[in-house]
């Protein structure tokens, strides 16, 4: 499964870039090389065999772990993209969190005090967060926390194990306008599921055979209503990386997403294939361990 | 249609967010008509103004008025999300509703492939489509149309996949109706409502896209007076006044939270059993 959607996504990406107008080799030499240097670096780098035949090549190289090298700096991509992905997973980390932390016991309080003030309250915070996209949201708050009341640092990246504290401080606003999206979509998701759970039968009969409500909840009621949001959590992962590329070319964070910024802008086209495919991946390889999260919690649910 | 019109205004969702679109909408239509200036119009001497009876929201880096500004970009801002939005749509029903119709092998072999595209996130997709491309509006909508496909083309499959049981598509192939016809005129229309309910939510989401590509430099170009393109410029300037970064934001918000509401009030009005 995974397999079939990387050989996918490869074909995607590796079509995409074909198409772009740059020529490698062009790149490489600049615009005043001669057409016999141009030729003969493409016969060197396989830029004159058929495209099948290069995908073909690409690929082999991609799965012996060689992501080829960058047109714009000479250098393996595949270090490079991995040390930025390792900054960004950890932007994701935090994001995912702070998401949790705060999207479940919303979405749970909307739902128990359904129709009430604090119903209201959870479903007007969650409209609040779709409204606006993320480089929106981020300068806004850049504006505010940084330049107005100077409390935190307005953009940069400090290594967590060089100054634990000074990385945390230049982590707090990323994460913040990364997790308000999602805080907004989980915990309505939670609220529905929770919502249904508790017009089901067996919630009835178990507060009918005399259990408090705090034991039907607890018990009966969230283990059910949570296991979905396994699976929203990871299919939201694919929005967390769209929102990490914004996120992160507005705080200058050197992770992947400001790579492949990068890299697009410079038509690297290594950079380019490298970069999507470790992103797809990333998607993918979360969403499979969910899967086997959600059947391992759920013996009902079998995958074949 | 009157009664569908009640319920929908019933409940607070489906009243608010009528309203706010209906807002947005009469912006687009006559914006551009009662604009008090010129948007592209450079005042050197009048920047940076707060707002006041000349200049009702103030103006920009450039003494253009934000108000004018923001009436003439609705088009370029909600226009191209809509339709963006409703072509990634149909590109996406179609494939849903085949999909679900043809079922077994070719079924399965469709939703992988989707799957696979989903695994490139949407505002990834849509930067490397519009690189393709090259950076204008008009590419700009065919990547956001491109990008929505896929999950458009996931919900319409698991709608369609109930309708698909449904013993009047039974009656159809028994009739010895192509598939062609089966899909159009028997399946289509009754995956209709769900799908409209998530095309409204997607709206705003379409929006958000648009912004994002413009404030990446993939998007409008400048002087363009789209929304996105308004904020990410104002970003250089917004020590000198906020008013430009934060009246196009606000008009961004009417529009995301308008159709969101909008979409939520229509699934409340299209479910019967509410």
């Amino acid at each position: 499964m995974i397999v079939y959607t990387l050989l996918v996504v490869s074909l995607i990406v590796f079509a995409i870039t074909q198409i772009l107008p740059a020529d490698a080799a062009v790149m490489m030499l600049g615009e005043n090389a001669t057409p016999e240097a141009l030729d003969a670096l493409r016969q060197t780098m396989g830029l004159d065999a058929p495209i099948w035949q290069q995908y073909a090549t690409w690929l082999w190289h991609v799965v012996q772990g060689d992501l080829g090298t960058s047109l714009r700096t000479g250098q393996p991509v595949g270090p490079a993209m991995f040390e930025a992905l390792g900054r960004s997973l950890i932007l994701a980390f935090f994001s995912i969190g702070l998401m949790l932390i705060l999207a479940i016991p919303l979405g749970i309080i909307a739902a128990i005090r359904r129709g009430k003030i604090a119903d209201m309250v959870v479903s007007l915070i969650s409209y609040a967060g779709v409204a606006l996209p993320e480089f929106v949201t981020a300068t806004i708050a850049v504006l505010l926390f940084a330049d107005w009341m100077k409390w935190l640092p307005p953009t940069g990246y400090v290594p967590l194990t060089e100054d634990f504290f000074g990385g945390i401080a230049h982590l707090v606003l990323p994460v913040c306008v990364i997790s308000i999206i999602l805080i907004a979509h989980v915990s309505r998701m939670v609220r529905s599921e929770l919502v249904d759970v508790l017009h089901t039968d067996y919630i009835r009969a178990a507060r009918l055979k005399g259990l408090s409500r705090g034991h039907v909840l607890r018990h009966h009621a969230l283990r059910n209503a949570l296991l979905p949001t396994i699976t929203i959590v990871a299919l939201d992962v694919g929005y967390l990386l769209g929102g990490v590329i914004v996120v992160e070319e507005i705080f200058a964070i050197p992770g992947i997403g400001r790579q492949l910024i990068v890299a697009i802008q410079a038509r690297d086209l290594p950079a380019i294939q490298a970069g999507v495919l470790i992103m797809a991946a990333t998607y993918s390889i979360v969403n499979f361990i969910a899967d086997i999260l959600y059947a391992w919690l759920d013996k009902r649910i079998q995958y074949d | 249609m009157t009664e569908f019109m009640k319920r929908l205004l019933k409940t607070p969702q489906g009243a608010i967010g009528t309203f706010l679109v209906v807002l947005v909408l009469a912006i687009v239509v006559f914006g551009p008509l009662v604009a008090p200036y010129d948007p592209e119009k450079l005042s050197p001497l009048a920047r940076y103004k707060g707002p006041s009876a000349a200049y009702w929201l103030g103006t920009d880096q450039y003494g253009r008025d934000i108000f004018s500004r923001l009436l003439i970009g609705a088009r370029a801002t909600v226009v191209m999300a809509v339709l963006a939005t409703i072509a990634g749509t149909l590109i996406g029903a179609l494939i849903g509703t085949a999909s679900a119709f043809l079922g077994g092998r070719a079924d399965e072999l469709i939703m992988r492939t989707i799957d696979a595209v989903m695994s490139i996130p949407s505002l990834l997709f849509a930067l490397l489509v519009v690189n393709l491309l090259g950076s204008s509006t008009v590419n700009a909508l065919v990547a956001v149309a491109i990008a929505f496909a896929p999950g458009m083309a996931r919900i319409t499959r698991s709608v369609a996949l109930s309708v698909r049981k449904q013993d009047y598509v039974n009656a159809a192939i028994a009739r010895g109706e192509s598939s062609g016809y089966i899909i159009r005129r028997e399946m289509l229309p009754n995956v209709i409502a769900p799908i409209i309910v998530e095309m409204t939510i997607r709206v705003s989401f379409a929006v958000m896209l648009f912004a994002t590509l413009s404030f990446l430099g993939l998007g409008a170009q400048p002087p363009a007076a789209e929304w996105g393109l308004m904020v990410s410029e104002a970003r250089r300037y917004m020590h000198m006044s906020a008013g430009i970064l934060i009246w196009p934001s606000v008009a961004i918000a009417i529009v995301a939270v308008g159709f969101n509401l909008l979409g939520d009030g229509l699934r409340d009005a299209l479910n019967p059993r509410t």
